[in-house]
């Protein structure tokens, strides 16, 4: 036998994306909110994100080594943290954002079998933990930059907001969620890398548009849908955690299903819930919903249609 | 209007730059020529000739072994050295006749068995069987079988697969440049055995020479049209394409007939045409030949059963030592360990890279990102499929229809963690073909 060539089954050619490629293009996509909310906050946000980040990578890291497998380098640990980061309030206590990190890797990630495997949002489920464990620290939004409340909270109690500030992002709030320009230029580039597209979002934000409209008790009065979804995590939550490959559902009917859901439900949590906020827990319900979504949005394999151009005989 | 196509699907870089303006090269081949018994899908032949027996060009060596089975013939003119097992392109061996050519080329003179108009339709397959065609395009169908359905009148449409989706392929586009009339002939013939049937040129659209050129040759026939499809892969595969040219489908348990389609591909008409209006059996094909490690990438007219080295050899071997060599396109083919095995009747290309882009990559865990759902033609759910395939759950691999996939490796293109998911596909669904024949 002559000299021999490398054999594998077929195709024999890849695309350049990979799975490190999408994490750090969301990194790249979530720069823009994390910089504003260094210059909104002060910075204070650094040394939060520092600690946020530094604690999701050490935990994956450590818990690679005792099952004796890398996993730290595909970047996923970044990105929880950065997200986690994004979705505390600045004033938060450094060792509650580490116990954060913590919880969102071992617990919610490295627990269910890493990578793939979770079914919930691991950074929103340590902001759910957190908020649960710490009510207080986690919804302080007082500090040097803003003394008032969170606009969702101000107009909640009936007051007024300024709109256009919130779209800048100059009020209080979490350390990403504030400012709108931020987070849509990050979608952007997330829509323009080919990491996301519009099926969620879409469906979370047009739904929610129309229950704010309808139930909201003020009708579809511009001011008032605007402050609605340019307050609180909306933005974040549709843009950047209810895309989460892992989970969501994996069919494009489900995709539309799940963001009609989370539209519902983060209606109801804003008008009819004791806080202001709704999105962190509509997207977590959403996740545990995504089997019995991706059930009934089983696809039609090619040539199965009811209904299709058939030739008939 | 929207253009001619399917959903899902991908686009990758295409690579036919490097042959595609060469014209088909005739090439001899010097040593022993090697014809396995087992081309088609089907009976393996049986071999008429025995050891010493000197054989002519076009001279049948082998019988067809049933009526889904196709005949073999000589390419060249020679002595029998052997019958035995010869390694083929996928690592198998088959039993082969083997010919040690005597480089005279004499032939057994060849001619058409009766003007087109004095032929029955029975007659015709005759010819197109006893010819050995099959489908030329990789799967290696016997043609004649095709060509039989149940209810000849009900068919609709004689399609022309002229897409040549695959990646780096151009002998399909040189073949419709260089001998356009030879396809269009072809085409009248196949449409002369069903009464109701148009026939559909169905060309992708990165060949606009070969849809101006078969429009403007076809412009007088009533019943040819030359459509051009969206340039995206697999567009040549069957199913796709029957879809994009009349919007009907079929799964994986139908076959085009039962929607009143007949598909065959460019290659495959021509020996069709050539067989009735020459009377020359299947014994030559065109075999592009490149890839960056190809000296000079070319397209070949080759005698089948020639091996690839010596096909290589004339392209003026590697210009770099190739990591990889395909038989066939980079979608679909086989990677070959060994150059020395012949070319058969589906032997399209032979594809040499430098790189090898994909034993080097470690599969990661799949991150749920849905890109394998989006590209699949089959439409079905690729990641969740190799789950099943992986720890061999039959029943929910069936149950999701994992028997529709095509293998034709879109999902583990796509692939962000590099999940060879065709690869697991694939074995299982070998495997539940293999049980469904016991």
């Amino acid at each position: 036998m002559n000299e021999q060539y490398k054999v594998s089954s077929n195709p024999h050619i890849r695309s350049r994306v990979t799975t490190n490629g999408i994490m750090l293009a969301v990194i790249i996509a979530l720069m823009p909110a994390t910089g504003f909310g260094i210059y909104n906050f002060g910075p204070r946000v650094i040394s939060v994100l520092l600690v946020t980040i530094a604690s999701t990578v050490l935990t994956e890291y450590l818990y690679g080594l005792y099952r004796k497998k890398t996993t730290v380098t595909d970047l996923s640990a970044v990105v929880t943290g950065l997200l986690l980061a994004l979705n505390l309030p600045v004033t938060i206590p450094l060792w509650m954002a580490a116990l954060g990190g913590v919880f969102a890797i071992l617990v919610v990630k490295m627990l269910f079998g890493g990578l793939g495997q979770n079914f919930m949002n691991p950074a929103l489920a340590a902001r759910c933990f957190l908020l649960i464990s710490f009510p207080k620290a986690m919804s302080g939004f007082e500090c040097d930059a803003y003394t008032g409340a969170t606009p969702l909270t101000a107009l909640k109690e009936g007051g007024t907001v300024n709109v256009m500030d919130m779209v800048i992002g100059r009020t209080a709030g979490t350390i990403g969620e504030t400012s709108v320009i931020a987070l849509v230029i990050g979608a952007c580039l997330l829509i323009l890398f080919g990491v996301i597209d519009l099926r969620i979002p879409g469906s979370y934000i047009v739904t929610f548009i129309l229950f704010v409209g309808i139930f909201g008790k003020r009708g579809f009065d511009p001011a008032y849908l605007s402050a609605q979804l340019a307050g609180g995590g909306l933005m974040l939550g549709a843009f950047f955690m209810a895309t989460d490959y892992v989970t969501r559902p994996i069919t494009v009917k489900g995709q539309y299903i799940y963001g009609i859901f989370l539209g519902l439900m983060t209606g109801i949590f804003r008008m009819y819930g004791p806080g202001a906020e709704g999105v962190s827990y509509a997207i977590i319900l959403g996740n545990l919903l995504v089997p019995l979504i991706e059930k009934v949005t089983k696809p039609t394999a090619f040539g199965y249609e009811r209904g299709g151009k058939h030739h008939e005989k | 209007m929207a253009k001619l196509t399917f959903v899902g699907g991908i686009h990758p870089y295409d690579g036919k730059e490097l042959s595609k303006d060469m014209p088909i090269m005739d090439i001899l081949p010097k040593g022993e020529l090697v014809y396995p018994l087992s081309q088609h899908i089907g009976a393996p032949a049986k071999a008429i000739v025995q050891k010493g027996d000197r054989v002519l060009a076009g001279q049948k060596i082998a019988e067809s072994g049933a009526f889904v089975s196709a005949p073999v013939y000589a390419s060249v003119s020679g002595v029998v050295k052997s019958i035995e097992p010869r390694r083929v392109v996928t690592g198998d061996m088959v039993m082969s006749i083997v010919v040690e050519n005597d480089g005279l080329y004499e032939d057994v003179g060849f001619f058409p068995a009766a003007p087109l108009d004095k032929l029955s339709r029975e007659e015709i397959i005759e010819i197109i069987r006893e010819a050995g065609i099959v489908g030329m395009g990789g799967a290696g169908f016997p043609t004649h079988v095709k060509l039989s359905p149940k209810e000849p009148e009900e068919i609709d449409y004689v399609i022309a697969n002229c897409a040549e989706c695959e990646p780096y392929l151009t002998s399909d586009y040189r073949r419709m440049l260089e001998e356009p009339e030879k396809l269009i002939g072809g085409l009248k013939i196949l449409l002369s055995l069903f009464e109701n049937a148009q026939g559909i040129l169905a060309v992708e659209d990165n060949k606009p020479d070969c849809i101006a050129l078969l429009r403007k040759l076809t412009k007088d026939e009533t019943n040819i049209s030359v459509k051009a499809l969206k340039t995206k892969y697999p567009q040549g595969g069957e199913r796709h394409l029957i879809y994009a040219t009349t919007g009907r489908k079929i799964n994986s348990t139908m076959l085009p007939a039962d929607v009143g389609c007949i598909v065959n591909n460019v290659d495959t008409i021509v020996a069709v045409y050539r067989a009735l209006t020459e009377g020359r059996p299947l014994m030559e094909r065109i075999v592009t030949v490149t890839g960056d490690a190809i000296e000079n990438p070319r397209n070949f007219r080759v005698k089948i059963g020639m091996s690839y080295q010596e096909i290589l050899e004339e392209a003026g071997g590697f210009r770099t030592k190739p990591e990889k060599i395909i038989c066939g396109g980079p979608m679909m083919g086989f990677a070959m360990f060994d150059l020395n095995v012949p070319t058969t009747k589906t032997s399209t290309a032979l594809l040499a890279f430098t790189k090898d882009e994909v034993s080097a990559l470690e599969p990661g865990p799949c991150i749920n990102c849905g890109r394998c759902v989006e590209v699949c033609p089959g439409r079905v759910i690729p990641s969740r499929l190799a789950d099943y395939a992986e720890r061999f759950d039959e029943d929910p691999f069936l149950a999701n229809h994992g028997m529709e996939c095509c293998e034709c490796g879109c999902c583990s293109y796509v692939c962000p963690a590099r999940r060879h998911l065709t690869q697991e596909i694939k074995s299982m669904r070998k495997m539940q073909l293999a049980k469904r024949k016991k």
